[in-house]
């Protein structure tokens, strides 16, 4: 089921440096590139269908081509490596393992858009990756492949790391854009949307490492070539990170559009111990909960998850087995983005707050009937009431527990039979 | 611009581009509730209360943050959107103390409305649980309490002091459930970079920040604050015969609403116990020289006495000396803390009744140069510009003013046009002052160095060939022999005078000579020297080699330092001009007053204040009747200033406190302060506001205009106004530049701003526009002169004077209110910490200054803003009088003595002076 596109020198050794990397093809495609023009190389990312890689799955052509024309101010490219969420373990890979393919795909990027300086906003506790991705930076810039003239093509490109500081809301593009600005790390009101009004005041495009990783192939190889992979309306390969109770946990590239449990049972291995599924987690902790039923049904790719009502995410899949307690599973989850919150809107700040008191209440064994419904009445009037999603990727998971497990909080109030 | 349409709940609206669905749902009365928003700030977004549901958006967008599009269609309420607005409610109240009754914030708590609004049910609240962080209060500043129990974290006062203050002193602090509002490193309030300027508790919605002593007024009164010249408007809010509270007014084109620590706290001189309710005559057999001594007090030389009596001891003085002397052995002080009607009265005293040209005021001590160059290089001695043009100018010059202290509302707006739209700054001071700190371009010259400066960065424009030609040609002249004479001013050389880098002085001119508008900002830093004059003329010069005189955004600052010190010019309180700068040397003019005033009017030019304290000691000054001033504190060189106001033979003062001043006088007579009367004052940017009496005076006090007439009628010239009103319309009928002024038109919120010639013109926001007032804007070929005093081998330090943020002037009021006498109730030299180390002298011990003319005992501050070989001291205090150190010496035309340099040394004190260890009251 596997495939190499994305981690086809994953396995080479020392393939993090510029002088392996280069053996197997890396920086191949600057020539044909070059030759293109910016306008063809937007098009050939939007007939490949390559969708953001971060989560939300925008065709990442059709978001470059939002870019104003003719302003007179910078263009920025913003590379989203703040890789936080929960269960998501799959941009680390490329920047330890392959960063010349991301420094690539970022002077495709820069190419189309017309930007001369690309700000890679990583993770701060990527201490490893950070270190790789700078050392393949520096090489790129002595080997020129960086800096005034692009492997001696007329044009110049910089590439600046920015290390976060530890703030899960940093991978909110907006914030992110805060922070690199030098702010505290607060999402801002959209619109404008970084497109427009993004990094210093200026048009901004933020896409994800895989997503930018995902261009050299597709310049290299052409557009119908990726399309080969996932199905037509999710086209081309994905890293999984799978974890949880399964036998075979870790990273692996597949095409779009495979059926979830045959993932679960031959990629991973199956549910380990021999137990029996509780529930998936398919993309990241913010992504609602799937049941055995729904996982019997549901495809890796973004049309069936938005049909089982639940999202791809950021293909972070976390097997649930049956000995898992869910409501201790909300609890962790509840405190985990109520720690993360940035305290700006009401609805979040205090909200979260309160969920993970009555949700500890109910644990303690105090809770009522109506702490249940004080918890989901909670979800409805925090979703989508605030200036980002960090709130609904909380409200949105819980919301669904609440519904597909109740049984399982009712079991810890005392009043269930009255 | 074309309007755009929507409709919202059902009603058609039409508003401009740009406007926010919430500001459109206000403006035709439908109430949204909010806690984060206000009007002064950016759209913010975060208590999500003003969520509305607009036809083709998904989900409940914010209103304050969704500008209105064309055919919007808008609903501000209905069953989920109240729904969400009451939970979020909940969980703001959740945690939120319940001692409403008690809360003074009281009525105006917006949390407390938006709760009642949307009916938020009892038990809801009890079902999330009751408070749990109790936070401890913060009491350090002495003006307001900060208690974040009450804090509902919608970020106002944080965005208040970033964006409309320009300082940052506190932000949002931690994350998500545990974020507070913060000052760096979570210290006391007391111990940061905050001003005290209170926006931040006039700002916020619920009783998180609240005023010490907070009292709720009965009334509010519309008037002015009675600081500095910038003019800002104010609402006096009135308990009984007490000011309890001021807030700014939103309307006013100035301020837009704000204020500083002085405008905000600073009026409890006001209802101070030490005003002077009564007339007081000097005891019989107590010599003048009594109230020098220290710790004296007014009992001790003076008996109360009624009006009639003092009035007579008065006039009876004055005309003792006006029969035995003359005319001119008589000076009159009038004051740039009184109204326009006043001071009109007070040199219309001094002419018409005294007979003499003897007047003048304290303008002689701070802008006398501003006055006497801006006439000859353009023809008005006055602002060109207005406050909003430094608001809209793309570089800004300052040279010699320390604007966020002096005058901070013009600083902050000046910090709002550099943070909204990037405009440039360049500050040329001694001293690293808040505004250097954060300007592209700091040129630290030497004190006394401004004319080199300016020539040398003239003549690096003109190398550049960066001068503006057209300008130069169409609206000036003299231009042949400036430029002849800016030759010997290559950067180079002015770097040997001024000990700025060349090449910093070079790309100084070139950032300002390249920007399509500028401003020069000036204060006493440029006005008092003895160069003061060729200072001003210098930076006349600049603005127009570049062009920059006339326009939006460009234009000649003088920043004016007293309330009314711009109208004290303009109604002729100085010896050589009637009203509108008529002079008296003119006889067409004199033949006007002389009718208009029914009686023969002296031709000789009067004395000026620092030539009256020379004749005084000389013995050809023999009277002095003195309003509002207080030279004992002022003057420079106090010394001789005392020994000269003390030969005096007679000495009238009239006050509202008793100065030192006043504790030298036969009689003094108490007057109102600006909070009693009505009149007008005039701001440094010639703009004519109403001051409105608020309280009735204490005692016995009148009127200043009041007194006047009195004393003019028991000298034989009768005087008889019903109110100050009438004396503006004699004012608008002899002063053509006050010509359309009258109390009438002036009901509007944003005066009228001079020259306004009749009563149907609009007045004249900005001078110069198509000609100069004189014709031509003339250039004068400058050369540089060093200070009158230099550093020697015994006194190796070049003392600079100012002031501070807290305090105002001589400290007659400022040190009589309780926040600013908190604030900084002792004074200071600064000194950088290398000079410190090299005289051996630690951070606050007692140190020992002293200048040719006299000594003080002092503590040091370590500042490392003062360049080295400068030290820095303010002249608030009279413990320790920086004036008795200064320089007396004087500018040849204007008269302004050199406060800025004079030369010192420092020692270590031998003994601590007991009045320095003083608690406040």
């Amino acid at each position: 089921m596997e495939v190499k596109i994305l981690s086809a020198k994953f396995g080479i050794e020392n393939a993090h440096l510029l002088e392996v990397a280069k053996q197997h093809g890396a920086y191949q495609t600057l020539d044909k590139l070059f030759s293109m023009t910016p306008e063809q190389v937007i098009d050939e990312v939007k007939n490949s269908g390559l969708r953001g890689r971060g989560g939300a799955g925008f065709p990442a052509g059709v978001k470059w081509s939002f870019l104003p024309k003719g302003l007179d101010k910078p263009v920025y490219l913003t590379v989203n490596s703040d890789e936080s969420e929960p269960a998501t373990f799959k941009d680390r890979h490329i920047l330890v393992k392959d960063p010349h393919m991301l420094i690539e795909g970022i002077i495709i990027c820069c190419y189309a858009i017309g930007c001369h300086h690309a700000y890679i906003y990583i993770r701060g506790e990527y201490t490893t990756q950070v270190r790789a991705l700078q050392r393949a930076i520096d090489e790129a810039y002595e080997a020129g492949y960086l800096g005034e003239t692009v492997a001696g093509h007329e044009f110049q490109l910089d590439v600046t790391v920015h290390r976060g500081a530890g703030a899960y809301i940093c991978g909110e593009e907006t914030a992110l854009l805060e922070s690199i600005e030098g702010k505290k790390g607060q999402p801002r009101s959209k619109p404008p949307f970084p497109a427009v009004v993004g990094l210093y005041d200026s048009p901004t495009i933020i896409n994800n490492v895989q997503t930018i990783a995902s261009l050299p192939y597709i310049i290299w190889e052409g557009a119908d070539a990726y399309k080969q992979y996932g199905t037509e309306r999710s086209p081309g390969t994905h890293l999984f990170g799978i974890s949880g109770h399964v036998n075979k946990p870790g990273m692996y590239e597949l095409p779009l559009g495979l059926p979830l449990l045959e993932v679960i049972d031959t990629v991973a291995g199956g549910v380990w111990k021999g137990r029996s599924l509780k529930g998936v987690i398919p993309g990241g902790s913010s992504t609602p909960v799937l049941t055995p039923e729904e996982v019997k049904t549901v495809t890796l790719d973004y049309e069936s998850m938005a049909a089982h009502k639940t999202m791809f995410g950021s293909g972070g899949i976390v097997v649930l087995d049956e000995t898992v307690d869910i409501v201790e599973l909300v609890k962790n989850l509840i405190d985990f983005y109520h720690h993360e919150s940035c305290g700006q809107c009401t609805p979040c700040r205090e909200g979260l707050g309160w969920m993970l008191k009555i949700v500890e209440k109910i644990l303690a064994g105090n809770g009522s009937v109506a702490d249940i419904d004080l918890l989901r009445e909670l979800c409805d009037n925090i979703e989508m009431k605030t200036v980002c999603v960090l709130s609904a990727a909380c409200t949105m998971p819980v919301r669904s527990y609440l519904n597909k497990f109740r049984h399982e909080f009712e079991a810890y109030v005392a009043d269930t039979a009255s | 611009m074309k309007k755009i349409e929507l409709v919202i709940d059902g009603q058609s609206v039409s508003v401009a581009p740009g406007t926010t669905v919430l500001e459109a749902a206000r403006m035709v009365g439908i109430y949204i509730p909010t806690l984060c928003h206000d009007p002064h700030l950016e759209p913010y977004g975060a208590c999500r209360l003003c969520i509305v549901r607009i036809d083709g958006m998904r989900g409940l967008p914010t209103s304050c943050t969704t500008p209105v599009q064309q055919n919007m269609s808008v609903v501000t309420e209905d069953e989920e959107i109240t729904r969400v607005r009451r939970g979020i409610v909940e969980l703001a109240l959740a945690d939120h103390p319940s001692d409403c009754l008690t809360c003074v914030k009281s009525d105006e708590c917006e949390l407390r409305r938006v709760a009642s609004y949307l009916g938020v049910e009892k038990k809801s609240l009890e079902h999330l649980h009751k408070r749990t962080h109790v936070a401890d209060l913060d009491t350090s500043n002495p003006a307001f309490d900060f208690d974040r129990n009450k804090c509902v974290l919608c970020g106002i006062c944080v965005r208040v002091c970033k964006e409309m203050v320009g300082l940052g002193a506190i932000d949002l602090c931690g994350r998500g459930y545990e974020t507070r509002v913060s000052t760096f490193a979570g210290k006391q309030w007391s111990d940061t970079i905050c001003q005290s300027c209170g926006e931040c508790v006039e700002h916020c919605p619920t009783g998180a920040l609240t005023p010490k002593r907070a009292v709720i007024p009965q009334r509010e009164v519309k008037t002015l604050c009675p600081f500095c010249g910038v003019g800002c408007s104010i609402y006096a809010g009135v308990r009984g015969n007490r000011i309890v509270r001021v807030r700014g007014d939103r309307d006013n084109p100035v301020s837009m609403g704000g204020l500083c620590v002085k405008g905000r706290f600073g009026y409890d001189f006001v209802n101070h116990p030490d005003r002077l309710t009564t007339p007081l005559i000097r005891k019989e057999g107590v010599p003048r020289s009594a109230g020098l001594a220290q710790n004296v007090s007014v009992e001790d030389i003076f008996s109360p006495a009624d009006w009639d009596e003092a009035l007579s001891v008065a006039a009876a003085g004055l005309e003792e000396i006006l029969d035995a002397e003359g005319a001119d052995a008589l000076a009159v002080l009038s004051s740039a803390k009184c109204t326009n009607e006043d001071n009109y009265l007070i040199q219309k005293f001094a002419r018409a009744a005294l007979h003499t040209n003897n007047v003048d005021h304290c303008a002689r001590l701070c802008h006398a140069s501003t006055v006497a160059a801006a006439i000859e290089s353009f023809g008005d001695g006055a602002m060109s510009n207005s406050v909003s043009d430094i608001a809209e100018a793309e570089a800004i010059f300052i040279i010699g003013s320390n604007t966020t202290e002096c005058h901070p509302i013009i600083a902050r707006r000046l910090k709002q046009n550099i943070r909204r739209n990037g405009a440039r700054l360049i500050v040329a001071d001694p001293r690293r002052t808040e505004l250097a700190g954060i300007a592209e371009k700091h040129l630290s010259h030497r004190p006394g160095t401004d004319v080199a400066l300016l020539n040398a960065m003239m003549n690096w424009i003109v190398e550049c060939g960066l001068h503006d030609h057209r300008f130069i040609d169409e609206r000036c002249e003299g231009f042949t022999p400036f430029l002849e004479n800016l030759k010997e001013y290559d950067p180079d050389r002015a770097a040997l005078i001024t000990g700025v880098r060349a090449d910093d002085i070079r790309e100084a001119a070139e950032l300002f000579a390249r920007a399509a508008s500028a401003v020069i900002i000036y204060g006493m830093g440029i006005t008092q020297h003895t160069t003061g004059v060729d200072n001003v003329k210098s930076v006349a010069n600049l603005l127009m080699l570049t062009g920059n005189m006339g326009r939006k955004g460009t234009g000649f600052s003088p920043l004016r330092g007293q309330n009314n010190v711009q109208g004290a010019c303009d109604m002729g309180a100085l010896p050589t001009v009637y009203p509108g700068y008529q002079r008296i040397d003119d006889p067409e003019v004199r033949a006007r007053f002389t009718t208009a005033w029914g009686i023969g009017l002296n031709d000789r030019n009067g004395l000026a204040l620092t030539d009256m304290i020379t004749a005084a000691d000389r013995g050809t000054l023999h009277g002095m009747y003195i309003i509002g001033e207080n030279p004992l504190m002022s003057e420079p060189h106090l010394e001789h200033t005392r020994t000269a106001i003390t030969k005096l033979r007679f000495l009238a003062v009239q006050d509202i406190f008793p100065t030192e001043t006043a504790l030298l006088a036969d009689v003094i007579l108490p007057a109102t302060c600006f909070a009693e009367t009505t009149g007008t004052f005039t701001n440094t940017e010639r703009r004519i506001q109403m001051v409105r009496r608020a309280l009735n005076p204490p005692g016995s006090a009148r009127p200043d205009w009041h007194i006047i007439s009195d004393l003019s009628c028991r000298l034989g010239y009768p005087m008889s106004y019903p109110d100050s009103s009438a004396i503006m319309d004699e004012i608008a009928r002899l002063t053509p530049i006050y010509g359309g002024i009258s109390h009438r038109r002036l009901q509007r919120p944003d005066g009228l701003q001079w020259p306004c010639w009749d009563s149907r013109h609009p007045g004249t926001p900005r001078l110069h526009e198509h000609r100069f007032t004189r014709g031509r804007g003339k250039f004068y070929a400058v050369s540089y002169k060093p200070p009158a005093e230099i550093p020697s081998t015994d006194f190796p330090l070049m003392l600079t004077t100012g002031r501070v943020l807290e305090h105002f002037h001589t400290g007659s009021m400022s040190r009589r209110s309780r926040v600013l006498e908190s604030l900084k109730p002792q004074g200071h030299l600064d000194m950088c910490g290398e000079d410190a180390r090299i005289i051996g002298v630690q951070a606050d011990e007692f140190i020992l200054v002293s200048s040719p003319r006299g000594k003080i005992t002092v503590k040091v501050r370590i500042d490392n803003n003062v360049p080295r070989g400068t030290v820095f001291m303010a002249f608030h205090w009279k413990e320790s009088p920086a004036n008795v150190l200064t320089n007396s010496a004087v500018d040849p035309v204007a008269r302004i003595p050199e406060y800025k340099v004079s030369s010192v040394l420092v020692t270590k004190a031998a003994h601590v002076p007991p009045q320095a260890e003083k608690t406040i009251h």
